[in-house]
């Protein structure tokens, strides 16, 4: 019999996971990952942090784990731990019970629930997310059932800064109730987050228009090294009286990829309504995958519920956030060594793992094909993809790209 | 606690008024968008885990849960599943995320199972089988993918009865669903004649529904010849077999046997889609490793099925954890800790099948006048006991016994200890 799947289309590959094959399959000597994601340390490894070693063996000890389901809504150790971390533990919101967790399976699924709930329960259809932005989010929310999507504003190529009057101006167009998706700190892929002043200025604009606040926090500690500046945005908003939801990922500041570990945290002006919304995330859930992966959230709880342990991921979050840092520096230094031309500021401005580094699409194919550099069109690098032993090598092919194939005028940063 | 569910619903219900949301022009202190959102309905099984968690009677008898219990009604981590953990922590694998379908040996491993080494199938690799969360999320993509890329008659039908969740995802996906005649309540067996009536009903090209092995919840499984002749009329009627499998080994403590109703029905030539669960048959419930498979046809076909997929999973939730995947590859793909898990289930299996034997004989030897063959002829963890919901609320209120109103028992919450208890509790409110 022929297949009844004749019919199904090829689906378009995802970039990021095709570059990353490209890189795997090549077998050049000197070639570059700057593609996925990850933290990779100063030989280009992925570090699997102390803390989590310390704790999986500990766990691996302990014969009287067992491996029951967890509740649909997950381990309450760690959901209360998730949003006492996001908002502090000391937020008022806690204490007056208007506020909880649901474990999610990392960031995507945060956002996928929490898109869910949004359109299936509270009737949202309309959605803003940056332009650019991490390039899953439109389809998430349009699988989720939203039919407007629509973008703000955000990454101004000539400036390399965000377009913050066109951010304001697109906002204060959205029609109320619109969903804004919102980059809690180091926004990807540009890297450059609004300041303190332009998230009031945010969150007036979106009181005033009735916007609901869509928070992706994938980067706590990760972007400064520091939790509670990571998430000051959030926390203001909460400070000013928004209900919102976040969808928080431990995939880069726990380095639990794999295991799937997140939060979507919901915080409500009203704390009677909690049972109503819970009642509805526990069918959203159960009609997905029915209850979440234990592994991940065990580790995750167990190392923020102990402060010795917390302690210590925190240094760990301190060193991987300095390394990027460090990184960001030095790239730059070598540029101007070199006399590249434009300018190269804001990658040391830009924050967290990602830098927009405003190469055009020839020059960045021109980085593939010729050095074995692989970096998204857009011009997206993971800052982790440098380390000490190539550091040269990439700047010296940037230069190159630059001189060889000078961006349009629109493009071409002032020298 | 009903109550108070019911007192919130009111409230909100009340509160649903337009100013509430709109409300005033400083902090929403007072205003909320959640007014709308209404109580869901309760969750039955986890009624009857409270109610059985809130007695306080020593002689109380849980037969609601589903998960197995050793014999001093406990949670049992398989010996085989700590070695593999054991093994695995040694490696000290890093966390870096997996494909998006999963690790192709776990795929390969999974399918191998389900269908045979020597499958045809595996062989021309037009199997599309990718890494889920355990079966309710090989389900949930199975049929969302259905929904978007099927191209015949987009109706699932279900056995009757059926897991709870079936009709629950379809609707959540909007997708319609239907019955065809399953459990014979006068016989407390397989409604072979009623079936067969039924599927020859379901318009051409639609989706049919099986259980391939100890079906939940009546624990009623089709003979091999009676699968036979299911086989040939689903054929006949041009349908498209989805076959859950929840419990392969758990059932008759072989992997082969249980895996019998798919492997038939791919010999015939359907392309099946399968999806399959790790939770009971190596207790790994909450590491959510399961799978889903569908048979394409031609490696071609394979491919661009895969590409879909993939879509759909990275915007559910990107890529699968990993940590209970790896469990059950090591055990798949370790020729001594395969052996040990076949004796693993087995003994899962065979502590069922004498439970079930124990049961039977105690109400029957309390000179009990129906009949309870059908305790032992059915199969896996559940047993439909064909209980009335007055008696099932006797068990409660009288004995102390937790079950479903639709006289449903897991198996694996009755021990040595309580066998006697629950045999005699039984005949009391049946007599």
């Amino acid at each position: 019999m022929g297949s009844r799947f004749q019919v199904v289309q090829q689906g378009p590959p995802i970039e990021v996971f095709q570059l990353n094959r490209l890189f795997t399959e090549d077998s050049h000597k000197n070639k570059v990952n700057f593609s996925v994601g990850a933290y990779r340390d100063e030989n280009g490894k992925p570090w699997v942090l102390p803390v989590v070693r310390k704790m999986e063996k500990q766990l691996a000890a302990d014969d009287t784990l067992l491996h029951e389901y967890l509740p649909v809504l997950g381990l309450e150790q760690f959901t209360n731990a998730s949003v006492a971390m996001l908002l502090g533990k000391d937020n008022p919101a806690i204490a007056a019970g208007r506020t909880f967790g649901v474990q999610v399976l990392s960031g995507t699924g945060g956002l996928r629930v929490g898109a869910e709930l949004l359109n299936k329960h509270l009737k949202h259809t309309t959605f803003y997310y940056s332009s650019p932005t991490w390039e899953n989010h439109h389809l998430v929310f349009i699988n989720s059932g939203f039919t407007t999507p629509r973008t703000y504003r955000y990454w101004n190529a000539k400036t390399r800064a965000i377009d913050f009057d066109g951010l304001i101006e697109d906002l204060r167009n959205a029609p109320e109730n619109a969903v804004i998706l919102l980059h809690a700190c180091a926004h990807n892929p540009t890297g450059i987050d609004p300041t303190q002043e332009q998230w009031e200025k945010i969150a007036d604009v979106m009181q005033e228009r009735k916007l609901f606040p869509f928070f992706d926090s994938a980067y706590q500690g990760f972007a400064s090294g520091d939790l509670d500046r990571d998430a000051w945005a959030v926390r203001y908003f909460v400070k000013r009286g928004f209900e919102l939801v976040c969808a928080q990922s431990y995939a880069k500041n726990f380095g639990l990829y794999s295991e799937r570990v997140g939060n979507l945290a919901v915080v409500m002006s009203d704390a009677s309504l909690a049972a109503a919304v819970k009642s509805q995330l526990t069918w959203i859930v159960r009609g997905m995958y029915s209850n979440p992966p234990a592994h991940g959230a065990r580790v995750v709880a167990n190392v923020l519920s102990n402060p010795q342990l917390f302690d210590q991921w925190r240094e760990h979050i301190k060193l991987m956030s300095s390394r990027v840092i460090q990184m960001r520096e030095a790239l730059r230094a070598e540029l101007i060594k070199l006399g590249t031309p434009g300018s190269w500021d804001h990658i040391v401005k830009q924050i967290g793992l990602f830098s927009y580094t405003g190469l055009t699409p020839r020059q960045v194919e021109y980085l593939v094909q010729e050095y074995h550099i692989y970096l998204l069109k857009s011009g997206r690098i993971n800052i982790c993809g440098l380390n000490p032993g190539n550091i040269q090598y990439v700047a010296k092919a940037f230069h190159d790209a630059v001189t060889k194939f000078p961006g349009d005028d629109d493009t071409r940063a002032k020298l | 606690m009903a109550q108070a569910l019911k007192k919130l619903t009111v409230q909100v219900l009340k509160n649903n008024n337009v100013e509430n949301i709109i409300g005033s022009t400083a902090v929403r202190t007072n205003s909320t968008w959640w007014n709308n959102v209404q109580m869901g309905p309760p969750d039955v099984i986890l009624g009857i885990t409270e109610a059985f968690k809130r007695d306080t009677d020593p002689k109380k008898v849980n037969l609601g849960v589903g998960a197995y219990r050793d014999d001093e009604g406990k949670p049992f981590v398989l010996p085989s599943v700590r070695k593999a953990e054991e093994i695995l922590h040694s490696r000290y694998l890093n966390h870096e995320y997996a494909p998006i379908g999963g690790e192709a040996a776990y795929t390969d491993a999974v399918a191998k199972l389900a269908f045979g080494a020597d499958s045809p199938v595996l062989k021309e690799k037009s199997n599309c089988t990718v890494q889920t969360i355990s079966g309710t999320g090989a389900l949930r993509l199975g049929f969302e993918f259905i929904s978007k890329h099927y191209a015949k008659n987009k109706e699932i039908w279900l056995p009757s009865p059926t897991w709870g969740n079936h009709p629950q995802i379809c609707n959540t996906l909007d997708i319609s669903h239907n019955k065809y005649r399953y459990y014979d309540p006068k016989t407390h067996g397989f409604d072979l004649q009623g079936a067969i009536e039924d599927i020859r009903k379901i318009p051409e090209g639609s989706i049919i529904l099986l259980h391939a092995c100890a079906h939940n919840p009546t624990g009623v499984d089709p003979r091999p010849n009676e699968w036979q002749q299911l086989s040939q009329v689903i054929k006949e009627k041009k349908l498209f077999p989805f076959f859950d499998m929840a419990y392969q080994g758990f059932a008759t403590g072989n992997v082969d046997n249980d895996a019998f109703a798919v492997r038939l029905f791919v010999k015939e030539g359907h392309q099946v889609t399968l999806t399959q669960s790790f939770a009971k048959n190596m207790g790994l419930y909450g590491e959510r490793a399961g799978a889903l498979t569908f048979l394409c046809g031609d490696e071609e076909s394979a491919a661009k099925v895969l590409s879909q997929v993939k879509i759909m999973v990275r915007t559910m939730y990107s890529n699968p954890p990993l940590f209970g995947s790896r469990i059950v590859q090591e055990i798949l793909t370790n020729p001594e800790l395969e052996k040990q898990w076949l004796v693993d289930v087995k003994q899962m299996a065979d502590r069922i099948i004498s439970m079930r034997t124990q049961l039977r004989a105690g109400i029957e030897g309390a000179g009990n006048k129906r009949s309870w063959q059908h305790v032992t002829d059915q199969i896996g963890m559940f047993c439909f006991t064909g209980l009335k919901p007055e008696e099932v609320d006797r068990l409660s209120k009288e004995f102390h016994i937790y079950l479903t109103k639709d006289g449903r028992i897991s198996v694996a919450g009755i021990s040595s200890k309580n066998v006697n208890y629950v045999a005699e509790s039984i005949h009391k409110v049946t007599s």
